[in-house]
């Protein structure tokens, strides 16, 4: 009696083995690092490598170790403020055009990293960072979709010779009076052939009008635009910022959260969230000479600019198109010269006036320049000055071969990964739709270690204490599921890390509940054989029976604290989250650990042998 | 080693009018604070900027506050936070500047006036995101119980699901109720565990609710009252053992775990100990107050099957 079967030990024995190995990773030093890259300008070399440590040793900045990989270098501090100290002294000392990250580095082996064992993901309470939660605002994006489509209907008006008194933009749809009914109808049609996607109705009154609204799909549609383009520009301007692992993500319907682990300038990164960024077309000036323009005679109609690698290029004044334009770019490759190629889409007005500029100039080259205002917060004497910055690049010039139309594409670029980047900041170079912070946390890296070993202590201590309640109590029983409250702790860690799920510290204080509430399925199996044995069952038959009716009310007391896992998780934001799956986790494992892990182990005892009594 | 006596028989049931009295005076006591003064809400709910500050030495904060006065701003609240070298600085919202103007500038002062000073974090919530937190953490509350009232109604029965209902509500409302009469502050992290006491009380209360069922089926004589008498003392034994050591945990998260988890073990540490008492005099006295009678409980046909051992 009381042998599990060979499948069932397996069983366990196979969850214990996997749970240990991919928890393993966590028990390895994360260290606060450094990484340094070098740009197409900078390359990381030998030279570098003994500038920065020659700098770091001057200033008596501690650093554990320097790796170096492929035009990188990889510094380990012993914590946290020397690594901030290290980063403000090499950003001054190397200047902008290496990026520095920081970041988090482990030790963790190879073999753990290629079977996907990795560290749980720590949340910013934990290492400190920026929180920034960033509202969207919707309604502007819709209003910028009507004010486009009122002046794609005054130019199509006006391309059809249909004479209007006035365009007007309601709260939700355009208006466009007539004088004479006949042309309204005119117009009506017009309307209805060129923007098949809109809600019409014609409407007699004082005057005649044609009434166009958004349908409530084109404004989704619209919504969801502006949002998903927020989020790509968002994501290439904090990538700007050299941090590592940021996380840029939608939340809900109309809201972004961006996390910055190890960041510590929030005004920095306002600063970067809310600049402004454009795109022009321009034809370039090749009747001047360039030498004559940096000698300071630029030609009237005409004004200088610079690539991203330095060089000067002189660019006609007139703009072709400007970044509101375009409404989608995407990367690929010319079919007929298989090169990396980025295709772009222009809304109505764009795409005539650029068939118009580029049949005139054939055979000529086009620059596309990004344009980007940032606002800049320097200390000078003193005081805070801020500044805007317009920055002004050529990021592309390229032949025209033939005429454009509504959808054209750009070759000339060095490789598919140059095309992909033109093609997200061409599609990202604006924000959508208007921003606002409604919140914003910051946690000094102080902090979030006082967080960390704070909550490691407390979840040791109350460990140790359940621990030795439960041998004295229970003794080879108690020792049973010590075993299992050790294991499920493992387990925990090893499911969270497995899915790369956030340690916070509500999570951390999850588990610490979970170890209180995990010995109760143990707690009630032990009562019940207890209650058995009193009752004069054999000790077999009590263990047996212990098990047996237990369970079903293990089961039901459980479901209920996970239908309040559930519903933490999905109210839950950020923090509260982090709770939600640590409870929900740890009680699904503590019922694996706590029924058959102990049982595993109490048959391995008791099972098949005559006992006499139970050190219960 | 064994504290209870598995021969043990103490008339809970017979006790439960000094408990209903007790349960009820100071329902009245916390609902009247509810509604009176309220929740002493975090900004979390309330919107604002919220700011750490940590230092070298202890500082006093007739110092701080004095030092923040200086720099304009006036109606600041301050405090130490967990220790006397650590302070919290709560800012009015204001119309001029961010949070992090704010915050800065609050900063820049503390380091001119005392100096030493390192800012450790800063809060700031927007207050139509506060306004969405309150509404929403509300809304969980409701549906974790809508939940679990189904939950309970198709596994046992209805009277003992509102039983189970009544003694949650009353455990939320008895953990909140002290947030609000000491004015103890309600953040993020509190009604997480608000949350999380709905799940724990719950937990104990099916435990017992599994036994009086079994104990309806199983024996043939005594009245509702004893059959619920004897299904305590039969459970009483892990009920305590059970809180005893989630208490146990708790205590050291209190104590260990940091000022910002303070109210969060708080919050759970009271709602374990009044769900235990719950669970003893308020579900089951609600079942039996409902009139929950044998005949209720008798398996159907077809549920003996899929009801594992427990009626073995």
């Amino acid at each position: 009696m009381n042998r599990y079967p060979l499948w069932k030990n397996l069983l366990v024995i196979i969850v214990v083995v996997l749970g240990m190995l991919y928890a393993m990773p966590n028990l390895f030093s994360q260290d606060p690092a450094m990484e340094i890259t070098g740009s197409r300008r900078a390359q990381m070399d030998s030279a570098t490598e003994r500038l920065i440590q020659e700098r770091l040793t001057n200033s008596n900045v501690q650093i554990k170790s320097m790796e170096s990989g492929p035009d990188r270098l990889l510094l380990r501090f012993i914590n946290s403020e020397q690594q901030l100290l290290a980063k403000d002294l090499l950003e001054t000392a190397l200047g902008g055009d290496y990026t520095l990250a920081l970041t988090l580095s482990t030790d963790v082996p190879d073999w753990l990293r290629s079977i996907g064992a990795l560290p749980m993901f720590l949340g910013l309470d934990l290492r400190g960072g920026i929180h920034v939660l960033i509202d969207v605002d919707m309604d502007a994006a819709v209003a910028q979709a009507l004010d486009r489509y009122a002046g794609d209907i005054r130019t199509l008006m006006r391309d059809k010779r249909l004479r209007y008194t006035t365009v007007s933009q309601t709260d939700d749809g355009v208006v466009v009076s007539f004088k004479d009914a006949g042309v309204r109808d005119q117009a009506y049609e017009a309307i209805d052939e060129e923007f098949g996607n809109l809600q019409m109705e014609a409407v007699d009154g004082e005057n005649f009008q044609v009434r166009v609204q958004l349908s409530r799909n084109e404004q989704q549609a619209t919504r969801k635009f502006a949002l998903e383009q927020n989020v790509t520009t968002l994501r290439n301007r904090v990538n700007a910022l050299g941090v590592s692992e940021p996380i840029i993500q939608q939340q809900g319907e109309r809201r972004i959260v961006v996390q910055l682990p190890g960041a510590q300038d929030p005004a920095k990164l306002k600063e970067l969230l809310g600049a402004t960024a454009t795109l022009e077309y321009r034809l370039e000036d090749t009747e001047h000479s360039i030498e004559d323009a940096l000698d300071g005679k630029v030609p009237v109609g005409s004004k200088l600019y610079h690539t991203r690698d330095g060089r000067p290029i002189l660019l006609k004044k007139q703009v072709i198109v400007t970044g509101n334009q375009i409404t989608d770019a995407s990367s690929g490759f010319d079919q007929r010269t298989s090169q990396p190629a980025v295709f772009v889409s222009l809304d109505g007005p764009g795409a005539r006036r650029m068939r118009n500029v580029t049949t005139e100039n054939v055979g000529k080259p086009m620059a596309v320049v990004f344009i980007e205002t940032r606002t800049d917060t320097r200390v000078v004497n003193g005081e805070k000055v801020i500044q805007k910055i317009p920055v002004q690049e050529v990021i592309s010039v390229a032949n025209i071969l033939e005429p454009f139309g509504r959808r054209f594409q750009t070759t000339g670029l060095d490789s598919p990964g140059e095309a992909h980047d033109l093609a997200l900041l061409l599609r990202a170079g604006a924000l959508a739709a208007p921003i606002d912070i409604v919140e914003e946390r910051t946690i000094g890296p102080s902090l979030g270690q006082d967080n960390i070993d704070q909550g490691f202590r407390s979840v040791v201590i109350g460990l140790l204490l359940v621990m030795v309640f439960m041998v004295v109590y229970y003794k080879i029983f108690g020792l049973v599921a010590n075993l299992a409250l050790i294991m499920n702790l493992v387990l925990i860690v090893a499911i969270m890390s497995m899915l790369q799920a956030t340690l916070t510290l509500p999570g951390i204080a999850g588990i610490v509940l979970t170890v209180g509430m995990a010995v109760d399925a143990n707690v009630l199996i032990f009562e019940r054989i207890r209650e058995e044995i009193s009752i004069g069952n054999t000790p077999q038959a009590s263990i047996y029976a212990g098990y047996e009716r237990a369970l079903s009310t293990i089961v039901d007391a459980n479901i209920t604290t996970l239908i309040a896992a559930v519903v933490l998780f999905s109210f839950g934001t950020g923090p509260i989250k982090g709770f939600a799956v640590t409870l929900f986790i740890g009680i699904l494992t503590s019922m694996f650990t706590a029924i058959l892990g102990t049982r595993s182990v109490i048959n391995l005892i008791y099972g098949n042998r005559r006992v006499k009594q139970l050190a219960i | 080693m064994q504290i209870f006596k598995s021969t043990l028989n103490i008339d809970f049931m017979g006790k439960s009018r000094a408990a209903l009295i007790f349960s009820g005076v100071s329902l009245v006591i916390f609902v009247l604070s509810i509604i009176i003064q309220g929740l002493n809400m975090g900004i979390d709910f309330t919107g604002g900027t919220l700011v750490e500050v940590g230092f070298k030495e202890p500082v006093e904060l007739a110092k701080v506050r004095a030092a923040l006065a200086g720099g304009g701003f006036d109606d600041a609240s301050v405090q130490h936070f967990g220790n006397t070298k650590d302070i919290l600085i709560r800012l009015a919202p204001s119309e001029e500047g961010g949070s992090e103007v704010q915050s800065n500038r609050a900063f820049d002062e503390l380091n001119r006036a005392i100096g030493n000073a390192e800012l450790r974090r800063v809060e700031f919530v927007g207050p139509q995101v506060g306004d969405e937190l309150s509404e929403d953490g509300g809304l969980a509350m409701l549906y974790a119980l809508i939940g679990i009232l189904i939950y309970v109604a198709l596994r046992f029965e209805y009277r003992l699901s509102l039983g189970a209902v009544i003694a949650t509500i009353h455990d939320v409302l008895f953990t909140v109720g002290l947030f609000s009469l000491f004015q103890i502050e309600f953040d993020l992290p509190v009604l997480a565990a608000v949350l999380a006491v709905i799940g724990y009380s719950l937990n104990d209360t099916i435990v017992i609710y599994d036994r009086i069922r079994e104990n309806f089926r199983k024996m043939r004589k005594g009245s509702a009252e004893q059959i619920v008498n004897v299904s305590l003392n039969q459970t009483l034994s892990r009920t305590i053992m059970t809180s005893f050591t989630t208490l146990l945990v708790l205590f050291a998260l209190f104590i260990f775990g940091g000022e910002i988890i303070h109210g969060f073990a708080l919050a759970l540490i009271i709602g374990v100990i009044v769900g235990t008492y719950s669970t003893i005099y308020v579900a089951s006295k609600a079942a039996l107050l409902l009139g929950i009678s044998k005949a209720d409980l008798m398996p159907v046909k077809k549920e003996g099957v899929a009801n594992d051992g427990s009626q073995v």
